[in-house]
């Protein structure tokens, strides 16, 4: 039995070995794949670690020339080779914090839909139409922003915000015309409908996790759909819900191309959301390949970094509450 | 006490409408897109998108360079990240399934999953760009195969995981060594899931454009060398739909439609392969 399994294994195919070499190919054979597989783990352990390490050497010249007043200084200007990064920084912060604003109660809403109205037979074909939203590359959601929301936004939404807000004192600031179409509202826009499906799939597993008798026993006191999900479901789900935010945030910080479409890229704070400003990721796009002297390319490179670390932390921070999740399902 | 009943009635038919009309906005987003795609990227679609170069302004051309670019690009990346992703995944699910180094490169793995893809690159044009000193189409491979290989490792795992126990161990009974055992018997009982994985591995990086930016750059002419830059279709829709040139412009929504339905039939050839006929 065990001669046909050796056979089997296409080792004494080609000569006839002693059957002490044939167990001893086996084991090196053991040996050598599973080192393999081990050092490919490794690799990936290795890749994380030299994007960080490239990413800190090519930042160094910079951050070792502006110090910590890189974090806060709003100049960007590449002909006296002075930078600083926290208009992007606060450009990366506010569009995300749109996106999140409208795509977490959007996402929210749309899981508690699938799970709790939604006829059966409806189900799979709307997660997965959500799911492909979720597939469709960035530069698409940018050239459609570009030519085809941001002309819209600048027709319709843009003109009635800053119609509406005018008269009301802090919120004319927010919302002060002109309305050019592209820009921080439009891009914070954007990146709600890009990390939308994210938000939603993770949502509609967690909400899917709650135990059928906790939500039964609600319905049976009596409960309103709205009352069970509110009460009983989100508090359930409230760490998976949390992490699933966490990373369409992570999502949203990262995004580049369709960003860099319809932000404006403009190297400037400003108060109003409607006017254009850039992000880290697009002021890298979009000066990166332009970009003479060390000095310049170094400090578009720190940017990268700031941005790597950004990430970096709402993604464990995300990782680690879907794995809290896991453990207390018991996988 | 009627009319908290009311009340309570009230606010679950508003919230069940808003939750219905939530449903219905991000499905016509999507519907927007696409239509939108269809709109301005049919028009231009013609036998001279696949056997022309791209033109310079003001004149007609084709796609074809970035079109092959974007293919070489691809065929590469998935060759260096595929046999990587698939390897680490192997060792995650079978070797060190409940081990300390499988949890840490898991937990970095997904991660990497999510990591901006600019910043890779960043990092690929400092480690390979600068050293070489000039872009290349290696360079954009080796970007892009950094982004298929957490893909093809997270399904590879989730693939073999799936695969029953009993098997490994009715192997391991007839005295079949583990390296055997996976290479003949696990990977064969998962390989349409891994087949997924590397499909939706192409989906990612077929639209990837950030990464390409200063790795492969652009090329305006044909060239097959990849160690020279290289037109790649995401970086020419890019540039063109950023020109201020009507041609160029229709050319990137060509370019445009044709990534979005490579991208939509991967991914659902990839989910028609996980689970066939499985309706709920």
């Amino acid at each position: 039995m065990s001669e046909f399994a050796l056979q089997a294994g296409g080792v004494s195919r080609f000569r006839p070995m002693s059957r002490q070499e044939a167990l001893g190919r086996l084991r090196l054979g053991d040996l050598v794949f599973r080192g393999l597989t081990r050092a490919a783990a490794l690799a990936v352990l290795g890749v994380l670690g030299a994007v960080i390490i490239a990413l800190m050497v090519g930042a160094w010249p910079a951050l070792r020339e502006f110090g910590f007043g890189f974090l806060i200084d709003e100049t960007w200007n590449p002909v006296t080779e002075r930078f600083g990064a926290i208009a992007p920084i606060y450009g990366t912060l506010v569009t995300s914090l749109i996106a999140m604003v409208i795509a977490v109660p959007v996402g929210l809403m749309i899981a508690m839909f699938l799970t709790e109205l939604c006829p059966m037979w409806l189900r799979r074909p709307i997660g997965i139409a959500i799911e492909l939203l979720a597939g469709i590359p960035s530069i698409i959601y940018g050239i459609w922003g570009l030519f085809v929301l941001a002309p819209f936004l600048q027709q319709t939404l843009q003109p009635a915000l800053i119609a509406l807000f005018g008269p009301v004192p802090l919120l004319n600031t927010v919302f002060a015309g002109p309305p050019y179409g592209i820009g921080v509202l439009t891009a914070g826009l954007i990146l709600a409908i890009m990390v939308l499906p994210f938000i939603t799939s993770i949502a509609r597993d967690v909400f899917e996790a709650v135990p059928p008798v906790l939500k039964e026993a609600a319905y049976g006191l009596g409960c309103t759909t709205w009352e069970v999900v509110r009460y009983v479901v989100l508090p359930y789900a409230r760490v998976g819900v949390i992490g699933g935010v966490m990373l369409g945030l992570g999502r949203a910080l990262g995004e580049t191309m369709a960003v860099t479409f319809v932000i404006g890229n403009a190297h400037r704070i400003s108060g109003s959301i409607l006017a254009p400003g850039t992000t880290i990721s697009a002021t890298i796009a979009n000066e990166f390949t332009e970009a003479v002297g060390d000095l310049y390319t170094s400090a578009l490179i720190a940017l990268g970094l700031i941005l790597f670390v950004i990430t970096l932390i709402v993604l464990s921070i995300a990782r680690y509450l879907l794995l809290q999740l896991e453990r207390r399902a018991g996988v | 006490m009627d009319s908290r009943y009311a009340a309570r009635r009230r606010r679950n038919t508003i919230a069940m409408g808003l939750s219905i009309a939530a449903t219905f906005v991000g499905l016509s987003v999507l519907v927007l897109v696409l239509m939108a795609l269809l709109w301005h990227g049919v028009g231009g679609l013609s036998l001279a998108v696949f056997t022309e170069m791209t033109p310079p302004p003001g004149s007609a051309g084709g796609l074809l360079n970035p079109l092959f670019g974007s293919l070489a690009l691809t065929v590469l990346a998935i060759a260096i990240g595929t046999p990587l992703g698939v390897l680490a995944g192997t060792y995650l699910a079978e070797y060190g399934r409940y081990g300390r180094l499988a949890a840490v490169v898991r937990f970095i793995n997904d991660i990497l999953l999510s990591a901006p893809s600019i910043v890779i690159g960043l990092f690929i044009y400092e480690v390979v760009v600068a050293p070489m000193g000039h872009f290349s189409g290696f360079a954009g491979a080796l970007a892009l195969a950094v982004i298929v290989i957490p893909v093809v490792l997270r399904t590879t795992e989730d693939m073999l995981r799936m695969v029953p126990d009993a098997l490994r161990e009715a192997a391991a009974s007839i005295g079949l060594p583990r390296a055997l055992m996976i290479r003949r018997i696990a990977y064969r009982a998962a390989r349409a899931g891994m087949v997924t994985g590397v499909l939706l591995a192409i989906a990612r990086i077929t639209g990837e454009t950030a990464p390409l930016l200063f790795t492969a750059l652009n090329n305006q002419f044909w060239s097959t060398n990849l160690n020279a830059p290289i037109a790649s279709l995401p970086v020419v829709i890019f540039q063109f739909a950023l020109s201020p040139y009507a041609d160029w412009q229709r050319l990137a929504w060509t370019g445009a439609l044709l990534i979005t339905v490579t991208v939509l039939a991967l991914s659902i050839i990839a989910r028609s392969l996980v689970n066939p006929g499985k309706s709920q």
